[in-house]
């Protein structure tokens, strides 16, 4: 199950970014290896034994729901790269 | 598009339905979910995707998905899992939107339609929680969009059903059928137009007969309950037409167009595609007891079913009655409310069914929005049960009272519409009629005893209206018996 370059180019599209050639080429050669250490798992026999998908505490009791303060809002925008006093300001998402 | 041999083909609808959840709070967060507040003032660092934040997970959000499970049949996961669905969007910070895959907390339901030719089973698939996205706005700005996060984290119930459904009525009904149900619950406002009830459709079409299915499409932004089925509709005969002529339906996602009645390929850049759901590490698994799933179902509320046959038997309404006043729950509310302050079943249904129903209609109006509140109604209703005013008085009166809050007794004094019922008001001009037509008292002591609805009329009108009909009716018997007699 090896790692092809249009893999790296395809998983770092899906997640907005650009890679020059060269590092695609590197990043490769890591997510193979990454994926063959994983593959050593297989040697183990996991019939009868349930998927771990939570390493915490499942008797976390659920939240009343009550709602409580908000942040104020000048605190809210005060992080984004661009906002006017209303509203978070991003590129335009649709032509 | 009327010419296409419809008989030929049949089409397989399914539904996903969007019901934003009436909690106090978000889904992961403990702050208000209240609709309309100024931009980004109803936010906590978790709505904002900022890093270090954790979502602990709102009781009734489990609580009201449960509430709909049960209400639908649905088998209840004892264990249920939340998945991240990734994707890139301004609305959803994260980068993820927290739901659930592989594990939906409830799933193998039914509910069952009403159509002009009977009841039908739709079978539900699936219900799961997951979270809202903030909202895009994309035209107030030439160049950029803006991004409120208030919706960010407002918990949804998502409802997938079967491929039951084989008509646009069908699927129309099915939803009418789901907004009442998550009313009755009081899980979900229901209101379309404003989003907090969304609907997705699958459609296909495939020769009569064929058990395979045909290539589907998904139809999506139908945001009235008439767009869906309109949208239905103008799919499958788009999706017959091109098989007719040859083509092959394409999967693929259409935005629906409310002004131009059609369908549209969403650009590219709005279809996602690769979401990659993984197990969610930030929450851990919802393991149900018993005694909660126990306690859901005996707090219950009484459902549409039972209400109707309820108001049959005990208030002794006819069927029809009973069934469009527990259409919508908040009518049957509204109604049993005024039968707090009036024993008449019969006569609140009455005014109810024809004057509310109206006005509603009229005005497009939501019962909710209604300006005359129960318990005037159940007093204008009395004035008539006492015979204080009387039919025509009652209408004239209630469209009044849409305008002007004042009890109606009062209006009815207002308006001179209150019955005058002493005999010396009305004596004379009963004496008055008579006298004035000798040729129909005569007629009438001849037998043409139908001629007292002519009289009755005189003296009504002679009285403006404010004679009682039936003490004009007993006293002008009596009377022309006595000139009979005489």
């Amino acid at each position: 199950m090896a790692v092809t370059s249009d893999d790296v180019k395809y998983i770092a599209d899906l997640a907005r970014l650009q890679l020059p050639d060269d590092e695609v080429e590197s990043l490769k050669q890591d997510l193979n290896k990454i994926l063959g250490y994983m593959e050593k798992l297989d040697e183990l026999d996991t019939t009868d034994v349930e998927p771990l998908e939570h390493v915490t505490d499942p008797e976390v009791p659920f939240r009343k729901d009550e709602a409580g303060d908000p942040i104020p809002h000048e605190d809210a925008l005060k992080n984004a790269p661009d906002a006017d006093a209303d509203y978070f300001r991003v590129p335009r998402v649709i032509e | 598009m009327s010419t296409i041999q419809h008989d030929k083909f049949e089409a397989v609808i399914g539904l996903e339905v969007h019901a934003q959840l009436l909690t106090q709070s978000k889904a992961f967060a403990p702050v208000s979910t209240e609709f309309g507040g100024a931009p980004n003032t109803q936010v906590t660092p978790l709505c904002l995707g900022h890093p270090g934040t954790l979502p602990v997970l709102n009781e009734n959000l489990v609580r009201y998905t449960v509430r709909m499970g049960l209400a639908t049949g649905c088998k209840i996961a004892e264990k249920s899992i939340f998945a991240r669905k990734n994707y890139f969007y301004p609305d959803l910070p994260k980068g993820y939107q927290i739901s659930q895959y592989e594990t939906p907390i409830c799933y193998d339901g039914e509910i069952e339609i009403e159509l002009d030719n009977g009841r039908k089973r739709i079978g539900i698939t699936r219900i799961h929680m997951e979270e809202d996205a903030g909202k895009s706005i994309h035209d107030r700005d030439p160049v950029n969009t803006l991004v409120d996060l208030n919706r960010a984290g407002v918990p949804l119930i998502e409802i997938v059903s079967e491929p039951d459904l084989r008509t646009p009525g069908e699927a129309y009904a099915y939803l009418k059928k789901i907004r009442q149900i998550v009313q009755y619950l009081e899980i979900c406002d229901g209101n379309m137009e404003e989003g907090s009830l969304r609907c997705d459709a699958n459609v296909s079409v495939r020769p009569r007969g064929e058990s395979a299915f045909g290539t589907r499409t998904e139809l999506k932004n139908m945001n009235s309950f008439r767009n869906v089925e309109r949208a239905i509709q103008f799919e499958i005969d788009r999706q017959i037409e091109l098989i007719e002529s040859g083509g092959e339906v394409v999967q693929e996602t259409l935005l629906w167009d409310p002004d131009k009645l059609q369908t549209r390929q969403m650009r590219s850049k709005e279809e996602a595609h690769d979401y990659r759901y993984f197990p969610e590490p930030d929450i851990p698994p919802v393991v149900l007891e018993e005694d909660f799933v126990d306690e859901v179902r005996q707090n219950l509320p009484e459902m549409p079913e039972s209400r109707r046959e309820r108001f049959e038997k005990q208030l002794g309404l006819n069927s029809d009655d009973a069934r469009t006043l527990t259409e919508n729950r908040y009518l049957a509310d509204y109604y049993e409310e005024i039968l707090e302050y009036l024993d008449n079943p019969k006569a609140a249904a009455n005014l109810v069914m024809t004057e509310v129903l109206r006005v509603l209609n009229e005005q497009s109006i939501d019962i909710q929005d209604f300006p005359v509140r129960p318990k005037p109604l159940a007093d204008l209703i009395r004035l008539k049960q006492d015979e204080k005013i009387n039919s025509s008085a009652m209408q004239k009166i209630f469209n009044r009272m849409l305008e002007q809050e004042e009890e109606p007794e009062k209006l009815a004094g207002e308006m001179n519409l209150l019955q005058i019922s002493e005999e010396g008001f009305v004596e004379p001009i009963i004496r008055e009629v008579l006298d004035a037509h000798p040729d129909e008292v005569m007629r009438y002591r001849e037998g043409k005893k139908q001629l007292i609805g002519f009289f009755i009329g005189q003296v009504m009108q002679k009285s403006k209206g404010q004679a009682n009909p039936k003490q004009v009716r007993e006293l002008l018997t009596k009377k022309l018996d006595q000139i009979e007699k005489s």
